[in-house]
């Protein structure tokens, strides 16, 4: 099905189930530890051999020898893994380190071996008793040090639109601040793991993965396996956040491990391993310059951001959504990237905009109060209707897209689909009794509690995919939808069944969801939270056809039949649903494929976050207690695991703020607090009672679904919320995230 | 981790004898330090010795007006115990700010004591590390070393005794009681229990090899205010970047143990002397040879400043 | 430029430009080859109320002895370290991380995992109150979570002191505060606190945000 022309009425508008608050349908699973995650899976591997991954113990230079005789010879062992009998990896795909190192090291923890043995113990053990020499080359380990080598990315070319520099240079009020994001890991609560199986040629792995079609396409192109040799499956995903965007070093060598025993072989990365292993959310250092006239009307908009990766790795492209959330005549739009010889950079949970909106939105704050202004009302005045000094792109905030040719400047100014930016922030500021703000940093005491609020915008690129469905009625009545969609907890079972459902007209007890196995029909995934959008529109395609079929089947004609009550009904006729399927299940599978309209419009979510903190004024403590955010983001398909989405992007935005730092030690090269007790995250008692509003929104111009993704509009804007609450607690400015107490405690108040 | 025999133990004598027996021997409490680090094998026993049959698990009064707890009493139930909490706050209150509900349940009051640093280059067997083997090198000194050692470090290791329960057992002027392999028993202040890192970093205390850990005692109470504040990044469920413990009398005097700034809970006596005199004096005294790093000097402003909220926290009750 | 030092595991080399100690791969002294055999045990314990008789290598922890030879995978590993609490079983009545527990030192124990409170068709209140309340995404954390959400409730009921009661002498309230810091050794790295929180207070039977203030 061609999706090319903005939506109009459809079944799906009926929000007869979509829409609806309905309970995750795989909930009582979960809840019961009756959910099968990859590594847990028995039953597809009852004689699984263990592998251990071993990992390089210098960030950069070569293994000189490597000895495993001992290892080998160790109770259990059955087979060592290494870059000398592993065959040729080719470097491909999503993720660009080698998931196998050797002799070259990339970086710090790269995996050197897999070491296979009977039980777990076993494998752990043996893998210490591997010996390995390595000449240590030279790294480039500093950011800040590695700018001069810094280069710009194709992936987002420099933007100068106007005279930035005079109008900067000439305007009123200005802010000119640097600001510094550092590396975050994805620390998803399951380790990456793999279960890897064999049938002759056939490959079977079930896998952590959040995108099923570039695991297949990545594990077929490091290891020379045609894709239609190989099935992935990934029924339930503990966690991904950006970080199972394709096959890692476990899947690989879980693969190679199994080949080399003949027998199944699982694989889970140790939790110490996984921050210099696997990938994690680069550092950056941002400049923002913003100047505005006495009005608070922004004249000059700029932005550059600096990250650093491994030669072939991509950018942070922390600035590009500045060019789409405000307006402002002069603009300049820089993103570097220099080569440093720490672990991957790759996507982390809203890539580039939950960065960039760290160093703009505290900009912003600023820039408010050298104009004596609210900061709500600064952004609500800076609003625009269309993408300002439009260069004719396509969603240029995407970088997970995979198209490069996107369109030419031909119809400036580009519009927005939608844009309830201003109302989120006017409700926002309702809700949260924002009136109640002191604008004096600084002002408001109580006991030993300095008390702020802050707030900050949000936007996020609304990316759609292709994506097909495949569904079956049976003569039961029950349809069973299937789809390579994955669900890592963002509620894809969920709303994919209540898309069905309500396209047949079915409660969602008579939908089954099946998902996340490469035998299913491609849906892209989940990731640039575009998973959700596109999955539904995949079986709004499918469920049309199927439609068809039944009609077709039942005498109907199909453009008058109508689908309700699990019936088929059309003028006075009416049939049951499961009655077209009593000589035989019926089948329909198709694919939504998309027009330009994502060219022809500017597609975004847009939200407003605010917070209330407390800052211990002896201490430099800082507790959040209360969290709003207000999300305008297509059509909610449900709003509880919308409102899940959210808050769960909330507290990832609480531990950017406040605690989330790797901590590179310049010299090895490498993470140092590499697990979850060193790399803090928000625990329980972090995080209070959050609030989340959804406005009323349709997107016609997305699918006919009319949906967009929430996940990572919800983390988006939440760090800088609550730097600008700390701020405005303590009078402190603290440009430098996390904020821990050390960046203000020399500046609080005095103690007597 | 290697492989390892294991044998339960029916009497203190008879755990000592069998961990002295056996060349790399350890005890087994709770396990919840031993086994993370013989994961990651920085611990490597041969044989563990399980202790949790000793009967060392009850809390009971001394003769003169103190406690006696077992070394294998939980630290749940030692921060619960009505005596505790009436008696010795600082205790309970340093006890229920470390760690989870989860490891509380578990750990053990000798475990407790006895629990090794968490100076991030320890734990990673890659890295230089003295206390983990020694004559390799610090690779802290030099590194990333904001939650290290600001006082009483040396030139081969500045990593910090990360436990709270340790620091209130300091304000409480707690003894260690030991039995060793030939029977002999000592009781060891809490003062001299832990050492500094000096140029032997890989003691952390100064138990002899075999010597069992069989109780705590806490000398009679004295009365006061009762504080333990902790001062950590995220608000439960971390180690302390600085951790107060304060008993604080009606006069304002008083006696305070800082957690988290050196190798071993820090009491300087005569900084005690000045408590009337406000935190800035304290920590003065307290602090007077500190040779923090550029990333951990601000411990020492926000001991003061910690101690300084406890102190007014200690006058408004 | 690219200046390589030759180390090897043994040594430690002093100063590269940046002056620091050139660390040794792991493995200091080789191991003797006449390693001890693999010390395997006799463990029983009772699980789910079924006693279970095993032999096992003394290496293996509580949580490997669910996942890995009971198939009792509903109790998960997030880290192996006592970190994260997605291993929290209950035995003999407490809440532990069964990661940083060996089998062997639970001869005789009860222990309760995730799939002994409640099946899918017949839940736990606390687990349909997590499924009312979407207390999870990923579902990862989730058994780890509502076995100390249990044990919390409990923990709370018989008066076990917290870092956030004000009167140690007192009983603890049940208060958001109070549930939100017992929960703090379960990490959700979805986020689902707030979710959590209201499915406790539910099964609790008090208002979560009364409770806040
Ligand atoms: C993630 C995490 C966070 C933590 N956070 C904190 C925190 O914030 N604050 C805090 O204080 N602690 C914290 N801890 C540490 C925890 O409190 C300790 O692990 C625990 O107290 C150790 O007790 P155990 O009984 O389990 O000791 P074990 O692990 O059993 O033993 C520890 C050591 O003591 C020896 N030993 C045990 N018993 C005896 C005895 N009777 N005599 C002689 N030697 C003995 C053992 O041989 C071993 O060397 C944390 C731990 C983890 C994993
Ligand atoms: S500070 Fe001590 S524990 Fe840390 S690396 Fe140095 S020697 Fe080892
Ligand atoms: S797996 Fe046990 S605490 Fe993380
Ligand atoms: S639900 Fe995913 S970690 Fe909690």
């Amino acid at each position: 099905m061609k999706f090319d022309t903005p939506a109009g009425t459809n079944p799906i508008d009926q929000e007869k189930v979509v829409g609806k608050p309905h309970p995750r349908i795989e909930g009582p699973l979960k809840t019961t530890g009756r959910a099968v995650y990859s590594y847990e899976n028995h039953e597809a591997a009852p004689d699984a051999a263990y592998g251990y991954v071993v990992g390089s113990a210098i960030a950069k230079g070569r293994i000189s020898s490597m000895d495993v005789r001992e290892a080998k010879a160790a109770p259990g062992v059955l087979a060592i893994v290494t870059a000398d009998n592993a065959g040729p990896i080719k470097k491909q795909g999503f993720y660009v380190a080698k998931p196998l190192a050797g002799p070259e090291i990339e970086h710090y923890h790269q995996a050197i071996a897999l070491v296979v043995a009977e039980t777990f113990e076993q494998a752990r053990h043996a893998a210490s008793l591997i010996r390995v020499d390595y000449a240590r080359g030279q790294g480039a380990f500093d950011l800040a040090a590695a700018r001069g080598g810094a280069k710009p990315h194709r992936r987002r070319p420099d933007i100068r639109i106007g005279d930035f520099d005079k109008a900067f240079s000439s305007a009123p009020v200005k802010v000119d601040a640097t600001y510094t994001t550092p590396d975050h890991s994805h620390m998803m609560l399951e380790p990456h793991a793999t279960i890897a199986r064999w049938d002759g040629d056939q490959l079977t792995i079930w896998s952590a993965q959040q995108i099923i079609g570039w695991a297949r396409r990545d594990l077929g192109n490091k290891l020379s396996i045609p894709q239609d040799k190989i099935r992935i499956v990934a029924t339930y995903i503990g966690g991904g956040f950006g970080g199972k965007g394709s096959v890692c070093s476990d899947a690989i060598l879980a693969a190679l491990g199994a080949r080399a025993v003949g027998r199944a072989v699982k694989v889970a990365l140790p939790r110490p391993l996984m921050p210099n292993n696997t990938s994690h959310r680069p550092a950056t250092i941002q400049r923002v310059r913003l100047a505005a006239g006495r009005d608070g009307k922004l004249v000059a908009v700029g932005h550059e951001t600096l990250s650093g990766n491994l030669p072939g790795g991509g950018p942070e492209i922390a600035a590009a959504q500045t060019q789409l959330l405000y307006a402002g005549a002069n603009r300049l739009n820089l993103t570097r990237l220099a080569t440093l010889d720490l672990p991957e950079g790759n996507a982390m949970r809203a890539p580039g905009e939950a960065s960039g909106l760290m160093a703009l939105e505290i900009a912003m704050d600023e820039l408010a109060e050298k104009l004596g202004m609210d900061p709500v009302e600064l952004r609500i005045l800076n609003d625009t209707q269309v993408v300002p000094g439009d260069p004719g792109r396509g969603s240029p905030t995407d970088p997970q897209s995979a198209s490069g040719n996107q369109g030419k400047a031909e119809e400036a100014p580009l519009p927005f689909s939608i844009r309830q930016f201003i109302p989120c922030l006017r409700t926002g500021a309702e809700r949260f009794g924002w009136k109640q703000r002191s604008p004096k940093p600084g002002s408001r005491r109580e006991g030993r509690w300095l008390i702020g609020m802050g707030m900050a915008s949000a936007i996020r690129g609304a990316p759609i995919m292709p994506a097909g469905g495949r569904v079956t009625l049976d003569a039961k009545g029950i349809v069973t939808v299937e789809s390579n969609m994955t669900d890592m907890g963002t509620g894809s079972y969920t709303i994919i069944g209540q898309t069905v459902a309500e396209m047949m007209g079915l409660p969602l007890d008579r939908v089954v969801v099946k998902l996340a196995d490469s035998d299913f029909p491609e849906a892209f995934g989940g990731g640039g939270q575009g998973g959700a959008a596109s999955a539904t529109a995949g079986a709004y395609a499918a469920c049309m056809k199927l439609r068809e079929a039944v009609a077709t089947k039942l005498g109907f004609n199909s453009a008058d039949a109508k689908f309700v009550g699990g019936e088929v009904r059309a003028g006075n006729r009416r049939a049951p649903l499961a009655q077209a399927a009593k000589d035989g299940a019926i089948t329909a599978e198709d694919k939504m494929e998309y027009g330009d309209l994502s060219k022809r419009f500017e597609q975004q979510t847009f939200g407003a976050h605010f917070c209330e903190v407390a800052v211990d004024a002896y201490t430099g403590e800082i507790r959040i207690r209360r969290m709003l955010a207000v999300c305008a983001a297509g059509r909610i398909l449900n709003p509880i695991t919308a409102r899940s989405q959210v808050i769960g992007g909330m507290v990832g935005g609480a531990g950017a703020a406040l605690m989330e730092e790797l901590a590179v030690d310049k010299r090895f090269g490498f993470f140092v607090n590499h697990d979850l007790a060193g790399y803090e995250v928000p625990v329980h008692a972090d995080i209070p009672h959050q609030e989340v509003i959804f406005l009323e929104e349709t997107d016609p111009t997305m699918s006919p679904v009319k949906a967009k993704g929430v996940g990572e509009l919800g983390i988006s804007g939440v760090a800088p919320a609550i730097a600008n609450a700390v701020y405005n607690a303590t009078g402190v400015r603290v440009r430098e995230y996390p904020i821990t107490l050390d960046k203000h405690l020399a500046k609080l108040p005095e103690i007597v | 981790m290697k492989p390892f025999t294991y044998e339960r133990a029916k009497t203190p004598a008879e755990a000592a004898a069998a961990v002295a027996r056996q060349p790399g021997a350890k005890f087994l409490a709770g396990g919840t330090n031993l086994l993370d680090l013989m994961k990651l094998e920085i611990e490597t026993p041969r044989h563990l010795v399980d202790v949790q049959d000793l009967k060392l698990d009850r809390i009971e009064p001394t003769s003169d007006g103190g406690l006696r707890i077992g070394a294998l009493v939980t630290n749940t139930k030692l921060a619960a115990d009505t005596r505790v909490r009436r008696d010795y706050g600082v205790l309970t209150r340093a006890i229920v700010a470390g760690a989870s509900g989860q490891l509380r349940n578990k750990a053990t009051t000798a475990g407790n004591l006895l629990q090794r640093t968490r100076c991030p280059y320890f734990y990673d067997p890659n890295m230089p590390c003295n206390k983990r083997k020694p004559g390799s090198g610090c690779a802290a000194i030099g590194g990333y070393s904001r939650q290290l050692a600001v006082i009483g470090s040396s030139d081969h290791c500045i990593a910090t005794y990360p436990g709270d329960m340790a620091v209130a057992m300091r304000v409480l002027d707690a003894t260690v009681e030991t039995v060793k392999a030939d029977g002999t028993t000592r009781a060891i202040p809490i003062a001299d229990f832990h050492r500094l890192p000096g140029d032997t970093p890989h003691l952390d205390n100064n138990l002899e090899a075999g010597e069992l850990i069989t109780a705590v005692t806490l000398p009679r109470p004295i009365g006061g205010t009762h504080h333990y504040e902790k001062v950590r990044d995220r608000a439960s469920y971390a180690f302390a970047l600085v951790s107060v413990a304060a008993i604080i009398q009606k006069d304002g005097s008083g006696r305070v143990a800082f957690g988290g700034v050196a190798h071993k809970p820090w009491r300087v006596e005569a900084a005690d002397d000045v408590m009337t005199q406000g935190a800035a004096a304290v920590t003065a005294k307290a602090f007077a040879d500190a040779r923090p790093t550029d990333d951990n000097a601000f411990k020492i402003p926000l001991a003061t400043r910690a101690l300084a909220a406890t102190i007014a926290e200690g006058r408004s009750a | 430029m690219m200046s390589e030092i030759e180390i090897s595991r043994r040594g430690v080399l002093a100063g590269s430009a940046a002056a620091a100690a050139i660390a040794a791969a792991p493995h200091v002294e080789a191991q003797p080859a006449k390693a001890l055999p693999p010390a395997t045990m006799p463990v029983s314990l009772t699980i789910n109320g079924k006693r279970r008789d095993l032999t096992l290598d003394t290496r293996t922890t509580l949580l490997d002895t669910l996942r890995e030879h009971l198939q009792l995978t509903g109790t998960k590993k997030g880290c192996d370290h006592g970190q994260c609490g997605a291993c929290t079983v209950i035995v003999n009545g407490e809440r532990i991380n069964s990661c940083l527990s060996l089998a062997v030192q639970h001869q005789g124990d009860e222990v309760t995992t995730i799939e002994g409170l409640g099946t899918p068709d017949k839940l736990h209140p606390m687990q349909a109150a997590f499924v009312r309340h979407d207390g999870y995404q990923c579902g990862y954390c989730t058994p780890g979570q509502i076995c100390s959400a249990i044990a919390v409730l409990d923990e709370i009921k018989r008066g076990d002191p917290s870092h956030v009661q004000a009167d140690l002498t007192q009983r603890p309230q049940l208060t958001s505060l109070e549930m939100r810091e017992r929960m703090s050794g379960n990490i959700c790295r979805c986020g689902a606190y707030s979710n959590i929180a209201e499915a406790m207070a539910d099964v609790a039977g008090v208002d979560v945000k009364e409770m806040e203030a």
